[in-house]
């Protein structure tokens, strides 16, 4: 199946599936040809609206998922200011690879690409190799130089003059002096260079759909000092709140731009577990991160914008005599999480597995309270291993614990020991784990140093595991 | 059985009230001397009278920072150092923060020792300063229970920090030492503005007359006490509530027939 778009007056494939890639359809290739090449082909109208539609649609569901400075960058790509925002997603491979599950997972293929700059996040996103880059600070050169002339984002005529006299790739373009060029084909080519090298400042329009609500404050006078930020944060702040308590809302995620006098757009992103109208609050978590801002040569503009916002009602606080109130924690949570990322705060809670890695779950800190909790008689170690650690082990077979085992070199001899809990695979899970056991025993050493150890397999049927010794926890 | 062990631990010359008496003044004393106006007015027991007998205002501070550590291989791991900073946590009111760099921490066994999951929120800082920073901020908050650190370097300025917020909102912190290698251990020598240091080391479990692990047993130390002396103990593990017991052979009078726990293993 293909699109098909008007350019000039001829009909051309805008957009190819593999099935037709496959058959040597290529976007560009003009309409008529492609119905001669493959008989059975679906032709279907493209529709740039609704294309770029779609496209600040994504746009704005990403500026409300990862990062405060978000655009479309048309026809097939959106570009995101991530500075500040990676580390409440765990880093930055981590959260392009989340970015690509979570398009995928609502069918659009995409590649995500982090960089110094627009231009060369854009070259390497297209033309590189892997679906998720992470280009490291000061790599830009090194990471589209072996790139085609094409990933420049240069006008068709530039592109096609420049093959004419043997460029192929950026690294050509580099190596020969500018002037040339630029008289050649103007100012544009020498722009895109240095747009993709981070010589050229290229600022970032960001997505502000109507329904946000938003506040902002422009200065007569540029400022710069944290003490001025922090009190006009202050005064914005309670401004944003009143608004949302027009509306009835509460915010889950606030951004503060601050638009510099050159032309370059600062973000502060704050985010909270639970829907929040007080201006303390919101102030709070905003001037905990104003030292993050560069002033430069001063901020002309301060706009704050509430997101992600949910219902929020006026609760009745209910006071009671007898009753001790529960002291609100939610505001810790705020601040830890906006300081070491939403994703490394959390609850544990039971699973129902008999697998012990499998017994707990992360939950977030402010989830509800199940109450529930593990069962009791069997003991369980303080310190469980991330992965469980092979030691030599003498044992009598079937079920006896081992006699003596040696861990990262120092041989224990076993005093005591209790077991086994027999723990069996759970063959829903794959197939491997149909037949698989494994049986724990707590060990103590001469020392009183008590161990969590498990051998793969019931000790008769080689089919139930490897029968080696495993090391997986440490008891207090 | 209060009265009993209480006369265990005094010299037998019937001057205890008057020592007693003097004890309180000059502690009342040096208090003045450091220059913090406010008395400790809340305690949390142990329950245990010969622990309890030894901190000052008998038990453990609750708006001050405390200091535990494991013994031998547990400055490592600190696995019985986790359990008995737990069963502390399990007998204060409200939740917990607990900040750790390395997730090994196994919930299960804190729920064993009264600690419930859902007390429980975990943070996962990065390195000791961003603990320390996390430490301040929940100390700061006022409305937990328990605030505790795994932290392998502290500072004199830093425990001083966390000592003074702990004193201004009357919660609970306490420092999990920990380090990457024993031999870092050594910078639990250095001083800081804890209140109590304990350092907490695995004992042989009691042994029973069949095959079997007994009851976990501990070396409870307590290096340090402000306003107190230094002492160690024999006890047992935290039991489901968090509680610590006096081993059954060592306990004397009346305490052997209440912890009776270990007198079957003979």
């Amino acid at each position: 199946m293909v699109l098909v778009g008007r350019q000039g007056q001829r009909q051309v494939i805008v957009a190819a599936d593999e099935a037709a890639q496959r058959q040597g359809l290529r976007p560009g290739m003009p309409a008529t040809t492609a119905r001669v090449l493959v008989p059975a082909l679906i032709v279907q109208e493209h529709d740039a609206q609704a294309d770029a539609e779609t496209l600040d649609r994504i746009a704005v569901w990403m500026m409300q998922r990862y990062a405060p400075i978000v655009a479309a960058d048309p026809p097939d790509g959106i570009v995101l200011d991530t500075s500040g925002a990676d580390h409440l997603h765990g880093g930055e491979g981590v959260m392009l690879v989340s970015i690509v599950q979570r398009l995928a997972a609502s069918g659009v293929r995409a590649r995500a690409v982090v960089a110094d700059t627009w231009g060369a996040a854009h070259a390497v996103a297209r033309f590189g190799r892997r679906t998720t880059v992470v280009v490291s600070s000061g790599g830009a050169r090194e990471a589209v130089e072996g790139l085609p002339i094409i990933a420049l984002r240069l006008p068709a005529d530039i592109v096609s003059g420049l093959r004419v006299l043997g460029f192929e790739r950026i690294s050509d373009l580099l190596a020969v002096p500018r002037a040339p060029l630029a008289l050649r084909f103007g100012p544009e080519l020498g722009r895109r260079m240095d747009q993709a090298l981070g010589t050229l400042a290229e600022p970032i329009d960001p997505v502000r759909p109507e329904e946000i609500v938003s506040v902002r404050r422009a200065f007569a006078e540029p400022i710069g000092a944290p003490e001025t930020i922090t009190r006009y944060i202050g005064k914005l702040v309670v401004a944003l709140c009143e608004r949302l308590t027009e509306r009835g809302l509460g915010a889950k995620r606030v951004d503060l731009l601050c638009h510099r006098v050159d032309n370059t757009v600062q973000a502060i992103r704050v985010g909270t577990a639970l829907p929040v109208r007080e201006a303390k609050r919101l102030g709070r978590l905003l001037t905990d991160k104003v030292e993050t801002i560069e002033p430069g040569f001063g901020i002309e503009c301060l706009s704050l914008a509430a997101t992600l916002a949910e219902p929020l009602a006026e609760r009745q606080a209910a006071s009671s005599l007898v009753e001790e109130s529960v002291p609100d924690i939610s505001g810790l949570v705020d601040v830890l999480a906006n300081q070491v990322g939403e994703s490394r705060l959390y609850r544990m809670a039971p699973v129902a597995s008999d697998v012990p890695e499998r017994s707990v779950t992360r939950v977030a800190p402010m989830a509800p309270m199940a109450g529930a909790t593990w069962p009791e008689h069997w003991p369980r170690p303080s310190r469980l291993l991330p992965r469980p650690e092979v030691i030599d082990a003498m044992a009598l077979l079937p079920d006896h614990p081992p006699a003596w085992f040696s861990w990262r070199g120092v041989r224990h001899r076993v005093r005591h020991a209790d077991g086994p809990e027999r723990v069996f695979g759970e063959w829903w899970k794959g197939d491997m784990e149909m037949s698989a056991v494994r049986d724990y025993f707590q060990v103590e050493n001469d020392a009183g140093e008590r161990f969590w150890i498990f051998r793969a397999g019931d000790g008769e049927d080689a089919a139930t595991g490897s029968h080696r010794w495993y090391l997986h926890g440490l008891f207090g | 059985m209060d009265s009993n062990t209480e006369d265990a631990n005094v010299p037998k010359h019937g001057s205890g009230r008057r020592r007693d008496e003097v004890m309180e003044a000059l502690r009342d004393r040096i208090e003045s001397l450091e220059g913090s106006k406010r008395r400790i007015r809340k305690v949390l027991p142990f329950g245990v009278p010969r622990i309890d007998n030894k901190l000052p205002g008998g038990g453990l501070a609750v708006g001050a920072l405390h200091e535990v550590a494991g013994g031998g291989n547990g400055t490592v791991d600190g696995a019985a150092a986790a359990l008995f900073v737990a069963g502390i946590a399990a007998r204060t009111h409200g939740q917990v923060l607990w900040c750790i760099t390395r997730a090994d921490l196994f919930a299960p066994a804190l729920a064993q020792a009264g600690l419930t999951p859902d007390r429980v929120i975990y943070v996962e800082a990065g390195d000791d300063k961003a603990i320390l920073t996390c430490l301040e901020e929940g100390l700061r908050h006022g409305g937990l229970g328990a605030v505790i650190g795994e932290v392998a370097r502290m500072s004199m300025t830093a425990s001083r920090r966390l000592q003074l917020r702990a004193e201004a909102t009357g919660t609970m912190g306490i420092a999990l030492r920990r380090w990457r290698r024993p031999a870092d251990a050594v910078d639990f020598g250095q001083p800081t503005a804890a209140m109590t240091r304990w350092r907490v080391s695995v004992l042989p479990s009691v042994p029973l007359p069949v095959p079997g692990v007994g009851r976990h047993r501990w070396l409870v130390e307590l290096i340090r006490c402000r306003a107190g002396e230094s002492a160690d103990f024999e006890v047992d593990a935290c039991d489901a509530e968090g509680r610590l017991h006096l081993p059954a052979d060592l306990a004397d009078g009346s305490g052997a027939a209440e912890g009776g726990y270990g007198r079957a293993a003979g």
